[in-house]
């Protein structure tokens, strides 16, 4: 290394002084600095029009992400000290966009009522509202006739019971009263008189035309008529409330639901933030507690029960591999693997297969050696047993393989030295191996735990979490656990999307899962021994 | 490695005494015996579904009932039916799964080894709290944050022009498997990075190699080991992902085979037959690499578990 670089690098912090390294001073040629330049104007380019028409689309919570990500990427790179970090930024940016920004919007979404029947803004569902009408009881039918120009726009002539006439510019909307002739002009300007004959072609541009008349709307419905309309809701930003012209009834939004005095709402609601009620639900109603707590019982005994199983099996069987006697040592260590190598969702649909009980092969084995065949999908208790043990069948080869990399790291001197000490093989295991094993696999337990906590595909390939329990008006199934019921509020459609919900019991999740890996680090500071 | 001469006779000494008499005592010979049977007995238990799996994809029924070890009257049927399902259209799922399992595995391995390379050469400020930083957001499985990322590509698929990235499609997909590009992994392959001698980067710059002369022309050949593993190790848990292709992609068309496998056996289709043949076709080059590549990738495996 350069005498000049250990010299400044002595100025640093203690920090980074463990490890050497090339000081960072690079050199940017002219043609370096314009590429640069040019890049950036690119990508600024390309990022500005998408904030834009992210805006446009009201997608503001995006634009802003988007808006931050390139901020980051212009400072990264015309900042000359910071070049160690242009080799991250592609992975950074993913994982801002891909790990970051969901994390924060699910802290959000957890936060709010969006779910089915939510889903929209409060603008757009009073927009969706404004827009229903109805006749009126003492509506004017106006009879009209229409004009068009050669560039295909519009004017109207209306006309009341009464005779009274009143011209419409397309784009104008006002009624203007039109005093004209007895009989309707061939041409107003440049505009021609569409005949009758050929006014059926013309309809449906003439009906999006908004005509206003008073508090009324006039919409050319037919032929022969465009009747008078109102709008049913009429909304005052300044007071927040919609009121129902007909009925004068007022409606004010109460937690994403324009709610009437008497307890009536209006659907579609509107998503909005509505605190930790999700939360709150979650210990008071009882359509959601009662599963809950079953289903959170049922993910800790399951991730607890995987885990004891596969580390028994494996490590018993990494005993019996670590055996320098035992013949074909390698044939038996090859096959023993293959559960770990095969794609989890094809071995857990073939133990579905094997275990049906009409026809699998597995359950006609044991109704001719033990005369029963369990209902391994119908009953919860023997749905729960068939969960662990595939999960067994599936986990303890790599439970096997953590094992004997332990077993083998233990240096032989200390057997010898417990043999001379007389020790039995079962002391020797239960004071020598286990405890060695342990040190180093402990970590990986806790891991494997974590991991098991939210192993949704086995729950969901085996029996979608089934059989149901009874009487509950969430979706959720004796074998659901957490995070496979967190899925079934979010996504299957029987009782609704509920967003909301799922993310707060998803973000549970995370705290428990977080909880349990910071005890994992402390428990054995393999961070500092990393770094 | 280059070892000492003392090192390498104390090796030796060791071997001679591993070497043990070729007579077992009785006890010992039982104890083997009892263990030979157990290992017969995982390895049956171990083998027992690819077994059935092989005989139901030969046995032409294709369904659970009369599935005997050894079929009949074994035949392809259920292979030739597999590529030409309309319903199912397994060779479209294979495609796709490769697809974006390769994309993703190449854009993973490309992003880490930048990564990595920036860890393990510089020395800068926040360094450390990068490296910690990186491990901690990892930890939040994205699983956990499925609602957010359905409706994250929601969003991205209504901008005009990126609908490419939305839901139902595998750029979206891709996009979501890449997020967690910088994980485990930088610390796997900075760890492999820091064990080649800085002294050869450092000829390099003398001779006048920039950077990225450095990394592509000195480091990356050097690493190819490492860069292999990764990227089979990533290949294959992209190719066995359920859940977000799952929630991510509607139309069969789009399905990876992960997503699509589950349909000839569910609801009315009870396909075992062809089911086990597409099985058979989507596991077997998974477990032939895994089986011959034993060594390396359980070695990057617990490399990754146990010293982090």
């Amino acid at each position: 290394m350069h005498p000049r670089q250990s010299e400044t690098r002595s100025q640093r912090s203690s920090n980074d002084s463990k490890q050497g390294g090339a000081r960072v001073r690079p050199a940017f040629s002219l043609r370096d600095i314009i590429q640069r330049i040019a890049g950036l104007g690119f990508i600024d380019a390309i990022a500005l029009w998408a904030i834009l028409s992210l805006v446009g689309d009201g997608q503001v919570a995006v634009a802003i992400a988007v808006g931050v990500v390139t901020l980051f990427i212009n400072y990264i790179f015309l900042n000359d000290r910071l070049y160690p970090i242009r080799w991250l930024t592609p992975g950074l940016i993913l994982m801002l966009l891909m790990v970051v920004y969901p994390l924060i919007f699910t802290v959000y979404i957890a936060l709010t009522n969006y779910s089915d029947g939510h889903l929209l803004t409060k603008e757009q569902v009073v927009t969706q509202l404004r827009e229903r009408t109805y006749l009126p009881q003492d509506a004017v039918a106006y009879k009209w006739t229409a004009y068009r120009n050669p560039a295909g726009q519009f004017r109207v002539i209306l006309q009341d019971e009464q005779g009274n006439r009143f011209l419409v510019r397309e784009g104008g909307g006002e009624l203007e009263p039109y005093a004209g002739t007895s009989d309707l002009p061939a041409n107003l300007d440049n505009f021609q008189r569409i005949e009758r004959l050929n006014a059926l072609q013309y309809l449906g541009q003439l009906g999006r035309i908004a005509i206003t008349d008073g508090d009324n709307t006039v919409r050319i419905s037919s032929l022969d008529s465009a009747p008078q309309t109102r709008r049913v809701y009429s909304f005052d930003p300044s007071t927040d409330r919609l009121t129902d012209n007909q009925t004068g009834v007022v409606y004010t939004p109460i937690r994403g639901t324009f709610t009437a005095p008497d307890g009536k709402t209006l659907s579609p609601g509107f998503s909005t933030v509505v605190g930790f009620e999700n939360y709150t639900r979650v210990l008071t109603d009882p359509n959601i507690r009662t599963p809950f707590f079953g289903v959170f019982a049922w993910t800790i005994i399951f991730a607890f029960m995987s885990v004891m199983l596969t580390f028994v099996v494996g490590l018993g069987l990494a005993i019996v591999l670590n055996d320098k006697d035992l013949p074909l040592r390698p044939l038996f260590r090859s096959l023993m693997i293959i559960p770990y190598t095969i794609p989890f969702v094809i071995s857990t649909l073939i133990w579905t297969g094997l275990l049906n009980p009409a026809y699998g092969q597995f359950n006609t084995m044991l109704n001719d050696l033990i005369g029963f065949s369990p209902p391994w999908f119908s009953d919860g208790t023997w749905a729960k047993a068939g969960i662990l043990f595939v999960n067994t069948w599936l986990g303890f080869p790599y439970m096997m393989l953590l094992c004997l990399g332990a077993l083998q790291a233990i240096p032989t001197d200390m057997y010898e030295a417990a043999n001379i000490d007389g020790a039995s093989p079962w002391t020797q295991f239960r004071s020598l191996t286990l405890p060695l094993l342990l040190v180093s696999i402990a970590p990986l337990l806790i891991g494997s735990f974590a991991f098991n906590f939210n192993n949704f595909g086995l729950i969901e390939l085996f029996n979608r979490g089934g059989p149901p329990i009874a009487g509950v008006a969430t979706p959720a199934g004796q074998t659901d656990i957490l995070i496979s019921y967190t899925y079934r509020l979010a996504f299957s459609g029987g009782q609704g999307a509920d967003y909301g919900l799922a993310s707060a019991i998803s973000l549970f999740i995370f705290l428990i899962v977080a909880g349990m890996t910071a005890f994992n680090f402390r428990f054995t500071g393999q961070l500092e021994e990393v770094m | 490695m280059i070892g000492t001469e003392a090192q390498r006779v104390e090796k030796a000494a060791a071997a001679k005494i591993e070497v043990r008499p070729r007579s077992l005592s009785t006890a010992r010979r039982i104890n083997v015996v009892i263990k030979t049977t157990i290992a017969i007995l995982a390895s049956i238990f171990a083998i027992y579904p690819v077994i059935w799996i092989i005989s139901t994809a030969l046995n032409p029924s294709n369904s659970l009932i009369n599935s005997t070890f050894i079929p009949r009257n074994a035949s392809l049927e259920n292979f030739q039916r597999l590529t030409n399902d309309p319903q199912h259209p397994f060779l479209l799922w294979i495609w796709n799964s490769i697809k974006v399992s390769g994309i993703t595995a190449i854009i993973i391995v490309a992003l880490t080894a930048l990564a990595a390379y920036s860890f393990s050469r510089f020395r800068y400020r926040g360094r450390r709290t990068g490296l910690l930083t990186i491990l901690l957001i990892q930890l939040f499985p994205n699983t956990l944050a499925i609602v957010a990322l359905f409706l994250l590509l929601q969003q991205i698929g209504q901008i005009p022009g990126m609908s490419w990235l939305g839901l139902n499609t595998h750029g979206g997909l891709i996009l979501i498997y890449t997020g967690g590009a910088l994980g485990f992994n930088t610390w796997l392959m900075k760890g492999f990075f820091d064990s080649i001698p800085k002294e050869l980067d450092e000829a390099a710059r003398i001779d006048g190699a920039s950077y990225f002369q450095t990394f592509w022309r000195v480091i990356l050949p050097l690493a190819r080991p490492i860069l292999a593993v990764m990227g089979i190790l990533t290949f294959i848990g992209t190719y066995a992902d359920f859940l977000i292709a799952r929630v991510m992609l509607k139309g069969t068309e789009n399905y990876t085979l992960m997503v699509g496998l589950a349909l000839f056996i569910q609801g009315r289709s009870q396909g075992w037959g062809v089911f086990a043949a597409a099985a058979l076709v989507g596991a077997l080059p998974i477990v032939v690499i895994f089986l011959v590549l034993q060594k390396q990738l359980i070695g990057g495996l617990s490399a990754g578990a146990v010293k982090g």
